[in-house]
């Protein structure tokens, strides 16, 4: 047992205690990166100098009790920018890029004194569901290092499974926070469209867009969406309601609830049984639990994948207007004109992936494809958006798994993007309604964590919580860790 | 096929990206398999379907429109790779190889 199995709670009390300082937790967070990282490559930068500095003078100015994040070491993403520290969004195009101001997620974050430690590896501009498509590096998984850790979150995914600080913040914008929990083992919450501010959050498709947190348990990450909700008005699309208290209520258990089963998440010829039949157990487990199992139907649900890579690039291509070269970001050398100037700043700057989204995108919007690819998009999101609000004047919450498969081998589809793109079919359409789904490991195929997901309606990040650490304080597999197989 | 390599080049003009001669048969065909999956939206009828374009359910909020100082001026040129005066210099609009911006 070291400092970093704590909870995050636990590690509030022995703070305020004074048995444990803010100082000692950060470092053994950086030993326990320095004894890591050459396996796994989570990080793309450490901010250990000010993180150290802060942890200090926060133990000097006296945790505060009421405040049970303060002191405590968070990991950022790189796609969410940091006054003063770089933030790449893992590409060449943003690789000296030091952002002027605070995302509103990171400014909260400081407001109640919780430490960043650094920034974390992404697919670039977080296209893709592997991080390989980083332009720095590639992320491994810390169960199997021969494996991706899923993306695009995948750095903030693996930093937290191999233990190297406790929670960490993602962005998910097609399944980029639950996949790669959902590979590494971990918790992670994809809230409503609105909960989180997106100010500071390089966009990419803006009205699927969230922030949420990676945590190893459920209650860890309820207290983290605690400190990140609420309404900004830097972010017009934020949520002007109340912010509950997360954990209010997170022990009260299932009994009675109606967990909604969509038959078209459960395909009994996957090539990788492990998966189902781990989310068919822990259906097994809800029912003990007292909860009531319901079949349901999402019918729209094969025209997720299609809809959401028109809606996603195309909200892409137009986002991604804004690196022409001028203001910021990487800038081509050698042309003649300004309009060389663009072109060759934004094909030396951004990667294969990047480029084919912006193409898709620029596509679907122009002249002659706009009613038959971005309309149409837009009207499928409409029949998925109402399958979802159907079912739920059925059932409480919906339950499936998160993936089809585990978590495959780095190299494994990188070359076939096709590939890729239909590994998102579980989790896109939640994104495309707007509603929170929170991934937690439920089971072991292949000896690779599986995730499942729980789906809620909207603004009820709540009841996915309390039904979240039901299942998860009766069963144990949120405390097995993760072997680093084919480790140096 | 979807789409074929003139379409192609044409989109890269739309979103100012330039393909290498010799990329543009894989980059085309890549593209076709890929416009030919979401394509699949064809056989569903979404007669009189309102579209979805924004993420909220809820309405979206405004701030009162009043000016407020954030970001100097010298902060935001920060990340600008050449200025002069306060200004961002950029080469040339017009110049030898205008290519129809």
């Amino acid at each position: 047992m070291t400092i970093l199995d704590h909870t995050l709670e636990e590690l509030h009390e022995l703070l305020v205690k004074g048995e444990l300082t803010s100082l000692q937790i950060m470092e053994s967070v950086y030993d326990r990166i320095e004894e890591t990282e050459a396996n796994v490559g989570a990080f793309l930068a450490l901010s250990k100098t000010e993180a150290l500095a802060k942890a200090r003078a926060m133990d000097e100015a006296g945790i505060d009790p009421n405040n049970i994040l303060s002191g405590l070491p968070i990991g950022i993403k790189d796609n969410i920018v940091t006054k003063g520290v770089t933030t790449t969004a893992a590409s060449k195009m943003l690789e000296d890029f030091v952002p002027v101001y605070d995302a509103t997620v990171v400014e909260k974050l400081n407001d109640i004194g919780m430490i960043s430690v650094g920034k974390l590896n992404m697919d670039e501009f977080a296209m893709g569901g592997s991080t390989e498509n980083s332009a720095f590096k590639v992320t491994a998984n810390p169960w199997d290092l021969s494996k991706v850790p899923g993306g695009s979150s995948g750095g903030s995914a693996a930093a937290v499974a191999a233990g190297q600080v406790p929670v960490s913040l993602g962005s998910d914008t097609g399944g980029s926070i639950r996949e790669p929990a959902a590979f590494t083992g971990i918790v992670g919450m994809k809230p409503t469209y609105g909960r989180v501010s997106r100010y500071g959050l390089i966009a990419f498709g803006s009205s699927l867009d969230q922030i949420g947190p990676f945590t190893r348990t459920v209650k860890d990450n309820a207290l983290v969406l605690n400190a990140i909700s609420g309404y900004d008005q830097r972010d017009s699309t934020s949520y002007d309601g109340e912010t509950p208290d997360f954990t209010q209520g997170i022990d009260q258990g299932v009994k009675g609830m109606r967990i909604g089963v969509p038959k078209e998440y459960f395909n009994e010829d996957a090539k990788e049984k492990g998966v189902i039949e781990s989310v068919r157990a822990a259906l097994k487990t809800y029912e003990e639990l007292g909860a009531e199992i319901v079949e349901v139907s999402l019918p729209h649900s094969k025209y997720g994948i299609p809809a959401y890579y028109i809606i996603a690039s195309s909200e892409a291509s137009s986002n991604l207007q804004r690196f022409d070269g001028i203001r910021y970001g990487y800038r081509a050398e050698n042309v003649q004109n300004l309009e060389e100037l663009y072109v060759k700043s934004r094909s030396e700057g951004f990667g294969l992936e990047v480029k084919r989204r912006i193409m898709l995108g620029t596509f679907s919007l122009s002249a002659g494809f706009y009613d038959a690819h971005f309309k149409k998009a837009a009207q499928a999101r409409t029949l998925i958006r109402q399958d979802f609000e159907k079912v739920f004047e059925e059932v409480d919450f919906l339950v499936a798994p998160t993936t089809t498969t585990t978590a495959f081998n780095i190299g494994g589809q990188i070359e076939d993007p096709l590939a890729m793109y239909m590994a998102d079919i579980l989790t896109v359409p939640v994104n495309l309604a707007g509603v929170p789904s929170v991934s937690i490991p439920c089971g072991f195929s292949n000896e690779m964590p599986v995730g499942m997901q729980l789906i809620g309606k909207h603004f009820d990040e709540q009841t996915l919580y309390r039904a979240a650490y039901a299942f998860e304080q009766s069963t144990d597999f949120h405390k097995q860790k993760p072997l680093f197989k084919g480790g140096k | 096929m979807s789409i074929n390599e003139e379409t192609v080049k044409h989109v890269a003009k739309l979103a100012k990206l330039e393909f290498k001669e010799e990329e543009i048969h894989d980059f085309t065909e890549g593209m076709d398999k890929i416009i030919n999956l979401v394509e699949q939206l064809e056989d569903l009828d979404t007669t009189g379907v309102e579209g979805t374009y924004h993420g909220i359910t809820h309405h979206s909020v405004l701030r009162e429109d009043k000016a407020k100082l954030e970001v100097s001026r010298e902060d935001l040129f920060t990340n600008v790779k050449t200025k002069q005066d306060g200004f961002i210099k950029v080469p040339a609009i017009m110049d030898n190889g205008e290519s129809g911006a």
